[in-house]
């Protein structure tokens, strides 16, 4: 009786360990050429990046190794003249302006973007979530160049009519910017409020604060890591614009010194002069280094969003 | 006698009612809670008394849909009407939550939190407050080294004993506990017990829980709740050994719920 027992089981065994040890050859290359096709996708990615890295940085560091233009005359100059005997290299005006009008546009948008997140999200909800987040990814959509036609047709006379001036300025680009990073900073700062738990602000609430200082002290502080993810999101998109920027802030390759004077910023020296010049030549090798400048900066924006995220996760 | 009546009544409901849009939550309950004791409210899952909890503090003002109807008497006054000011009431009737929720600041900054807005400013009372606060709720000696330190660095008994001392710091009358442990392990929730029981000689403590063995173990009165109604409410000595309604008596054998 055991014995027959025995006996069965050893077969029903024999079965289930063959059963075990056979492949499925369709599972199997299914899932190699899976891998193969998901490995080639990253792969190219990953080749893109470096060889356009690559690319912009031996044309940009040809200017200090092939030109031999000093790199700190490069960075500390303010005089721009490529074509000029003595030729100068000072991109110092370009750097300041794109600085410069960055930070106005990031203090201007930030306040009002946060400020409608905090509407869209914590005031109105039903109204925020029903028609101003359609109409903020709206904004988002529109071309750059549309914001540009607008602040040179409606921005520029006004300043101009205004203050006396010419109306192209930092002012003018500032407020172009703001208006198109506005909808970023807004959009990502909502979705950081939104995340908050609804429990915080309960706990809040039941310890006798008012709505305001629940949105202030619980919701905005245990939002601050994302709303701050959205202004250096809002600010590297800033920094990048060329075309509505060029087209609003003047051109004038000097160092910034009011809100109301025309100025120049890496991307629309880049954008202005691209064409003016021939391959290989200093000038161009100069306009590649600004490039590598402006790569630089996105890099160094990108650092922050991930040290923010981090800081983010670690909460 | 005497004892009777040495015990003071702090909450009174009169035929309150709560609506949650068309679902009517809590029916025509009428109770009396008594100043410095423990009050259990025990029933299955939806049977209203967690809405009734809410109610007293009226964190039910946060649900749209939400309408509370009768009166809801603390210390005499009428909860409900436009006198009171709401964030004045939610001082004077603490709440802690199912879910510890520390907020993201320090451990100091969470008790801090209620007293500063409160008006105190002064950081030598503040000090003192945030260890008398943290005292009462039996966490002083485990945190005082680290008072700087994120409220989430602490484990979860450790947070909701946080929360109890970040309500006790805002100097309330009546502390409502809604479900205070049931996220917690039995250790944690053993000292959540043994608090409660130490603060009642200072608060009125109104505690909702689903551990029949909890409400034994710690309340003085029990409420026993059903599809909204409360069935029966009395000493809890009474209601676990000798209740009048079988319904609490089918409940509290393990009948249902």
């Amino acid at each position: 009786m055991s014995h027959r027992t025995e006996g069965v089981n050893t077969e029903r065994q024999s079965m289930i360990a063959q059963k075990m040890l056979t492949t499925n050859k369709r599972q199997k290359t299914e899932n190699i050429s899976g891998k193969t096709i998901a490995m080639i996708c990253a792969g190219l990615l990953v080749i893109v990046v470096l060889s356009i890295t690559y690319f912009i940085a031996s044309k940009g560091l040809s200017t200090f190794f092939v030109d031999g233009v000093s790199f700190k005359e490069f960075l500390t100059h303010d005089k721009w003249d490529p074509e000029g005997e003595p030729s100068a290299y000072g991109v110092l005006p370009f750097i300041l302006g794109s600085f410069f009008v960055t930070a106005l546009a990031a203090l201007i948008a930030a306040p009002l973007g946060i400020g409608a997140a905090i509407f869209m999200t914590e005031i109105f909800p039903g109204f925020g979530k029903k028609v101003l987040k359609p109409v903020i990814e709206l904004l988002v959509g529109i071309p750059s160049v549309v914001y540009g036609y607008v602040g040179l047709t409606l921005l520029v006379p006004f300043i101009r009519e205004q203050f006396d001036v010419l109306g192209f300025s930092l002012l003018a680009g500032g407020l172009v910017l703001a208006l198109m990073i506005l909808p970023t900073i807004t959009s990502v700062a909502a979705d950081a409020i939104e995340a908050v738990p609804q429990d915080l602000r309960n706990a809040s609430l039941a310890l006798g604060a008012t709505r305001w200082q629940t949105i202030w002290n619980v919701v905005l502080h245990s939002a601050l890591p994302g709303c701050l993810t959205a202004i250096v999101l809002g600010m590297s998109r800033a920094f990048g614009e060329a075309l509505a920027v060029q087209m609003v802030i003047g051109n004038t390759t000097k160092l910034p010194g009011g809100l109301l004077e025309p100025i120049s910023t890496l991307t629309s020296g880049i954008t202005l002069n691209m064409g003016n010049t021939i391959q290989g030549t200093p000038y161009n090798n100069a306009l590649w280094s600004m490039a590598l400048l402006l790569l630089a900066m996105s890099f160094i924006f990108i650092v922050i969003l991930r040290l923010l995220g981090r800081k983010r996760l670690a909460k | 006698m005497s004892v009777l009546t040495m015990q003071e009544t702090i909450i009174q409901t009169n035929n309150v009612n709560v609506y949650y849009g068309e679902k009517h939550a809590v029916k025509n309950i009428s109770m009396d809670i008594e100043k410095n004791s423990v009050t259990a409210f025990i029933g299955p899952s939806g049977c209203g008394k967690s809405t009734l909890l809410r109610s007293l503090n009226r964190m039910n003002d946060l649900v749209p849909s939400c309408r509370v109807e009768g009166s809801i008497i603390v210390d005499g006054i009428d909860i409900n009407s436009s006198q009171v000011n709401i964030e004045s009431l939610r001082q004077v009737v603490g709440m802690v939550f199912q879910r510890a929720n520390p907020f993201f600041k320090s451990i100091y900054e969470n008790i801090a939190f209620a007293p500063r807005f409160h008006g105190m400013t002064n950081k030598r009372d503040l000090d003192e407050l945030v260890e008398s606060s943290l005292r009462k709720a039996a966490l002083w000696d485990e945190v005082k080294d680290r008072l700087r330190d994120s409220a989430l660095s602490l484990s979860g008994g450790q947070q909701q004993r946080l929360c109890i001392a970040r309500a006790i710091a805002m100097q309330p009358t009546i502390l409502l506990l809604d479900e205070p442990a049931s996220a917690l392990d039995p250790i944690s929730t053993m000292k959540i017990e043994e608090l409660v029981m130490q603060l009642k000689d200072e608060y009125t403590i109104v505690i909702v829980t689903h551990n029949l063995h909890q409400a034994a173990r710690i309340s003085e009165k029990t409420a026993f709740f059903l599809m909204g109604e409360l069935i029966e409410m009395d000493e809890t000595g009474k209601i676990f050994t000798s209740p009048e309604n079988e319904k609490t008596e089918a409940y509290i054998s393990g009948r249902f719920g």
